[in-house]
């Protein structure tokens, strides 16, 4: 049965003001890692705050349709129950940060879950360290970097170990080797906890090794679903100014000037084997 | 010219970060500064124009010392986009924010209504001109804030994290804006985690680490180097990993963007290029 079912959805901020989302339907299954992308302004926070009810709950506004997730119509629970199965990390860090201690902000959530204490403080522990942020556990959080903030905001919804998680460009701020340490982490959630990901990026190039499927948005409808492979070396990708990762842009080049491969390679190694495969042939004639 | 004379920045509660640092910027350069999130990048920047005043040592924007002259008066000179543009976004309307500033240091009606115009059609904002800033993306809010910079006409121009929330295609915008504004002898300093649009845009890269500078050079000079990169917590970009991966073959190490990728592939046997 599917995790996350979303069922003909139609959205508009406001009466009269246009539709951001258009007739979407969607179905993700417990366990996938799924990539959401799309150009800049497209729907792709929308469709997320649909997942965990920020619409319609607090947005208001017009929506048509149906969403649920792991089996609770979101339209029919309140944000705070939906944050016990869906956990969201927003696109801007400091939209989730508001204790006074990074300790705090990791512990909120956990409480709101009703815990016991000694437990709160082991997934605080756990949290912080997989995003490398112990050291700032009784640091402010208005007093850190953007990327030290994003951090926190992550590890806030790790600790939680949602059935659903949501991430909103999570990586934005970080830098490149915290990001893709991110990525390794959420996958190893997904593989371990059969944790459902639903990932918003432009990074491709780091994320696309860890995903198994992207889904692409343009002008608030869903126009691609697929595996990351196919999805990456068709012809949309690129026109709608996708962050294809660079060895596969560099593939297309070489398609385009008539070198023959059998499958697009996604990442650096699999284009240095591509290339070694060229020469070999050639050189055997 | 920017001068910054080993220079110490601490915090008010105490955390230092800064740990002397020295470093010219031309003027008419074009530099990145990348580092690990914690590294100083911000906090450097904003010693740029005046945000900050160093706690030790000097910093100099064209011959005039920061600490000599208000914020104000430097804003003019060095435009600052922030890393976070809810930091500087908060007027009513997307076209009220760009002519903000304008206003502000008094420019004319109709000079401010040509600027405002250039500047939200640059970034592909026009058609929000009537809305509100935080009613738009993420990516667009950038945009928003960069037009807001950019109408003054700066000499220097600081972005700190510009291509956050952008995708593949406003990002190439971004980079040819840039590059463009440099061309035309503006100063650009970008602060940024992107190692595949710097791959693209080819700075000067300022690299910094816990505070300091760990080191200084052309794009084609850092880029490859993983062991420098590392230190900062950067990945060396996908073209140039793949490049060294199959040097055996004859091929340059330093090669990083698909463009010159294709220039050095064209000589390897087997890849009949045209
Ligand atoms: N207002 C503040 N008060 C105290 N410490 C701060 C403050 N702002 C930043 N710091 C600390 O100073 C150091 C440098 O911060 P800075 O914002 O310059 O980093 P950065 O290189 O821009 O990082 P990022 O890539 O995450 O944006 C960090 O360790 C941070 O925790
Ligand atoms: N709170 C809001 N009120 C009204 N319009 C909004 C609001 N948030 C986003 N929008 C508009 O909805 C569209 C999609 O935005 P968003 O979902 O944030 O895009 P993405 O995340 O794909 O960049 C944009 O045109 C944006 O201006
Ligand atoms: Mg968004
Ligand atoms: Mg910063």
């Amino acid at each position: 049965m599917s995790h996350v079912k979303v069922k003909h959805l139609s959205y508009s901020y406001g009466e009269g003001e246009g539709k951001v989302l258009k007739d979407i339907s969607l179905e993700i299954d417990k366990g996938e890692f799924v990539l959401l992308t799309g150009p800049s302004g497209c729907g792709k926070t929308t469709l997320c705050r649909c997942f965990n009810g920020l619409i319609p709950h607090f947005y208001g506004g017009k929506m048509d349709g149906e969403v649920s997730v792991a089996g609770l119509r979101v339209s029919e629970h309140p944000i705070h129950e939906m944050a016990t199965v869906v956990g969201f990390v927003f696109q801007n860090p400091e939209n989730q940060l508001f204790a006074l201690t990074v300790e705090r902000d990791v512990a909120f959530g956990l409480e709101n879950l009703g815990l016991p204490k000694d437990e709160i403080s082991k997934r605080v522990t756990w949290a912080l360290k997989i995003v490398g942020m112990e050291e700032f556990r009784f640091a402010a959080p208005f007093e850190l970097s953007g990327g030290q903030q994003q951090r926190v905001a992550i590890a806030s919804v790790l600790a939680m170990q949602p059935e659903v998680i949501v991430l909103d460009e999570p990586t934005s701020f970080l830098d490149p080797a915290t990001a893709l340490n991110i990525f390794q982490i959420l996958k190893r959630l997904n593989d371990e906890l059969h944790m459902t990901i639903i990932l918003v990026e432009h990074r491709l190039e780091l994320a696309s090794a860890y995903i198994n499927r992207i889904v692409l948005m343009n002008e608030g409808s869903i126009l691609l679903d697929g595996d990351p492979r196919s999805i990456l070396s068709q012809e949309e990708s690129r026109l709608l100014g996708i962050g294809v990762p660079k060895v596969v842009r560099l593939f297309r080049m070489l398609r385009a000037g008539g070198i023959p491969f059998e499958h697009y390679p996604l990442t650096p190694s699999e284009g240095a084997m591509a290339i070694r495969r060229l020469v070999k042939g050639y050189d055997q004639g | 010219m920017i001068k910054v004379e080993n220079v110490h920045y601490v915090y008010p509660n105490g955390f230092e970060a800064l740990r002397g640092v020295s470093l010219e910027i031309d003027k008419g350069e074009f530099v990145t500064i990348m580092g690990e999130n914690g590294a100083g990048k911000t906090t450097l920047v904003k010693l740029f124009n005046g945000l900050l005043k160093p706690s030790k040592g000097i910093v100099m924007v064209d011959g005039i010392r920061t600490f000599d002259v208000s914020v104000a008066t430097l804003a003019r000179k060095v435009g600052f986009v922030f890393q976070n543009p809810d930091h500087q976004l908060f007027c009513e309307t997307v076209e009220e924010e760009v002519a903000f500033a304008l206003r502000n240091m008094g420019f004319k009606k109709d000079i401010i209504e040509k600027r405002v115009k250039w500047a939200l059609n640059l970034l592909d904002i026009a058609k929000y001109k009537g809305a509100s800033p935080f009613t738009l993306s993420g990516g667009e809010r950038k945009r928003v804030a960069l037009a807001s910079v950019l109408a003054f006409d700066p000499d220097y121009l600081i972005l700190d994290e510009p291509t956050i929330g952008q995708d593949y295609s406003q990002k190439e915008r971004l980079r040819h804006l840039v590059l463009q504004l440099n061309k035309q002898g503006k100063t650009v300093i970008i602060v940024t985690h992107d190692v595949e649009f710097v791959a693209e845009c080819k700075p000067r890269i300022i690299l910094m680490s816990k505070g300091k500078i760990v080191a200084q050079g052309p794009a084609k000079e850092v880029l490859p180097k993983a062991d420098l990169l590392s230190q900062a917590s950067l990945i060396m970009p996908q073209i140039t990993q793949l490049f060294q991966m199959i040097s055996d073959l004859g091929l340059p190490s330093n090669v990083l963007d698909e463009y010159e990728a294709w220039e050095a592939l064209k000589g390897l046997r087997g890849m009949r290029l045209a």
